[in-house]
């Protein structure tokens, strides 16, 4: 039986660089993926390829490929990646670049397009799944409709010989599941298998957050070394057996208790994981530790797909004025309070409409609310957010802030101020057959 | 004792919802965590959170609950205006739970 070995080298778009040059190095992978696209990172790209249509995809792009292409190429190791974002045919461009730069040449780039959906939203009779409204009605607050493609088309690319293939919007599994298709040959309607290599990327697309990121609890759960945490590797087998594992000099554990905790993130029911290529179903799933930093997994299943895919729409939402203030010190919560009442009153002095305005305090109650006797903290600090139309209200959020300085209680400190744009992220689900999925095959 | 004692747990979120798990440190203690960790006794580890539905599902192979909190996250993770939008602090405020000692 053959087996594959599959690094994961980023869970977020801001994840460490060095564990994945790691792996590059010294992971004998087959295949090393990255994962850096979150829900409302996509929308975001597109304001930036709006702003220049060169742009729009990962920000790390360039550092990421540049930190482990040399070392791929060496050990034949093939990439597979969604930071083509917005954009993964600039990405795509952007990758040969930095090949060539780096004297790499017989690299074979794929571009994949096609999850960009927003002509196809805009007309139809679609809803937001979140409100049960016409998507149509959403008119030019609409920036952005993603659908999340399954492993096809990345299957399709390295079945023609892609180094790296690279993404907008996929499934995050599937950019797993893909090179376990290609490599075994598992038919697209072997749903047992397809479970098997879901729950294989949805065990390793978090990257740290198996090996025991997201974890350490001081006294009770201790990981060690989380400063040099390495992250995952996935050895999958023809069948869709897996063993979950890392690198040997590395910091974190792979335990039972880490691939338990990973397996239900961001679950809801888990025996109907929706997946664009299977339903797969994790409620058979064993995890038993065969070794050193070893699990096996094991129980994966699946059952046929939807034949829908779900579509994330990004609408302009308006902007979030935001300004903290600490006090420390007897009284310090009272004064946190007052100046509350104070930024309050200011912004109904000044007519600042906000849809919705928020004020607690951190180490008090901005975490969980209000509680019925809690311990009088040291220090305070005061955070007043609010929704507002225009950036104009939103900088007037943290601008009362910061005048509390002079004009708000005593001894207040340490003022930052923020406003942003707000890209919301709602849903709608469409026909499989609306989004055309293409391949794009460049050489270098 | 508290359920601390017991189980370990991760916050996630999609949307507008969180989702916790709450996990045995020994398979063999499931029964005693699926009898006291119930999806009311969870809400009422948030009195100063508005959330709606609670769903609990079982894993009684892995020792392990997973709560479905609809509307926990003010609206979603993209416009909430909370300190901790994701919501990734609340998993730990569950193992504060009292739980029976046997």
């Amino acid at each position: 039986m053959t087996t594959i070995r599959i690094g994961a080298g980023a869970g977020f778009s801001g994840d460490r660089i060095e564990p994945a040059a790691d792996l590059a190095a010294r992971g004998k992978l087959d295949f090393l993926i990255f994962e850096c696209l979150a829900e409302r990172t996509i929308a975001l790209a597109q304001l930036a390829r709006i702003d220049d249509p060169a742009k729009g995809y990962d920000p790390l792009l360039e550092t990421r490929l540049a930190a482990v292409l040399p070392a791929c190429r060496r050990g034949g190791v093939r990439i597979v990646t969604n930071m083509g974002a917005a954009n993964p045919l600039a990405a795509a461009d952007l990758a040969g670049r930095v090949a060539r730069r780096l004297g790499l040449s017989g690299l074979r780039i794929a571009a994949v397009t096609g999850d960009d959906v927003v002509a196809a939203v805009r007309g139809g009779g679609w809803r937001v799944e979140e409100t049960g409204r016409p998507v149509a009605a959403l008119g030019d607050a609409l920036i952005s409709a993603n659908a999340y493609l399954g492993a096809g088309p990345i299957v399709a690319a390295l079945d023609q010989g892609a180094d790296i293939v690279i993404t907008g919007r996929v499934a995050d599994p599937a950019l797993f599941l893909a090179p376990a298709i290609h490599s075994f040959g598992w038919a697209m309607d072997d749903w047992q298998r397809l479970g098997c290599g879901t729950l294989a990327g949805h065990l390793l697309e978090c990257s740290a957050q198996i090996t025991g990121g997201y974890f350490a609890d001081p006294g009770y759960k201790d990981p060690p070394d989380l400063a040099r945490l390495g992250f995952p590797i996935g050895e999958i087998d023809s069948d869709g057996g897996l063993t979950i594992t890392k690198l040997a000099a590395t910091g974190g554990e792979v335990s039972e208790r880490t691939c338990k905790e990973q397996l239900l993130y961001e679950v809801h029911d888990p025996s109907a994981y929706l997946q664009p290529d299977v339903v797969a179903d994790f409620s058979q799933v064993s995890i038993a530790q065969a070794g050193p930093d070893r699990v096996r997994i094991g129980g994966g299943n699946g059952r046929p797909r939807t034949g829908l895919l779900k579509v994330s729409l990004g609408l302009l939402d308006g902007w979030i004025g935001e300004g903290q203030i600490s006090y420390a010190g007897p009284g310090a919560v009272e004064r946190g309070r007052l100046a509350a009442r104070i930024v309050e009153e200011r912004l109904d002095l000044l007519g600042i409409a906000c849809e919705e305005r928020r004020a607690e305090l951190i180490g008090v109650d901005a975490i969980l609310g209000p509680a019925a006797a809690a311990p009088v903290p040291r220090e305070v600090r005061m955070r007043f957010a609010a929704r507002t139309a225009t950036a104009e209200e939103a900088e007037a959020i943290g601008a009362e802030v910061e005048a509390l300085y002079l004009c708000g209680p005593s001894g207040g400190g340490g003022v930052t101020r923020s406003a942003r744009r707000i890209v919301a992220m709602v849903s709608t689900l469409i026909p499989a057959e609306l989004a055309a999925p293409q391949i794009h095959l460049t050489e270098v | 004792m508290r359920l601390r004692e017991l189980a370990h747990a991760r916050t996630g979120d999609k949307g507008n919802v969180s989702n916790i798990s709450v996990i045995a440190y020994r398979v063999e203690d499931f029964p005693r965590l699926a009898r006291e960790v119930t999806a009311e006794r969870v809400r009422a580890c948030f009195p100063g959170l508005t959330i709606g539905e609670i769903v609990r599902y079982e894993l009684p192979r892995l020792g392990a609950l997973n709560f479905v909190l609809d509307g926990a996250l003010g609206g979603g993770v993209t416009r909430s205006l909370a300190l901790d939008a994701h919501g990734k602090c609340l998993g730990a405020s569950v193992l504060d739970m009292e739980v029976s000692d046997a």
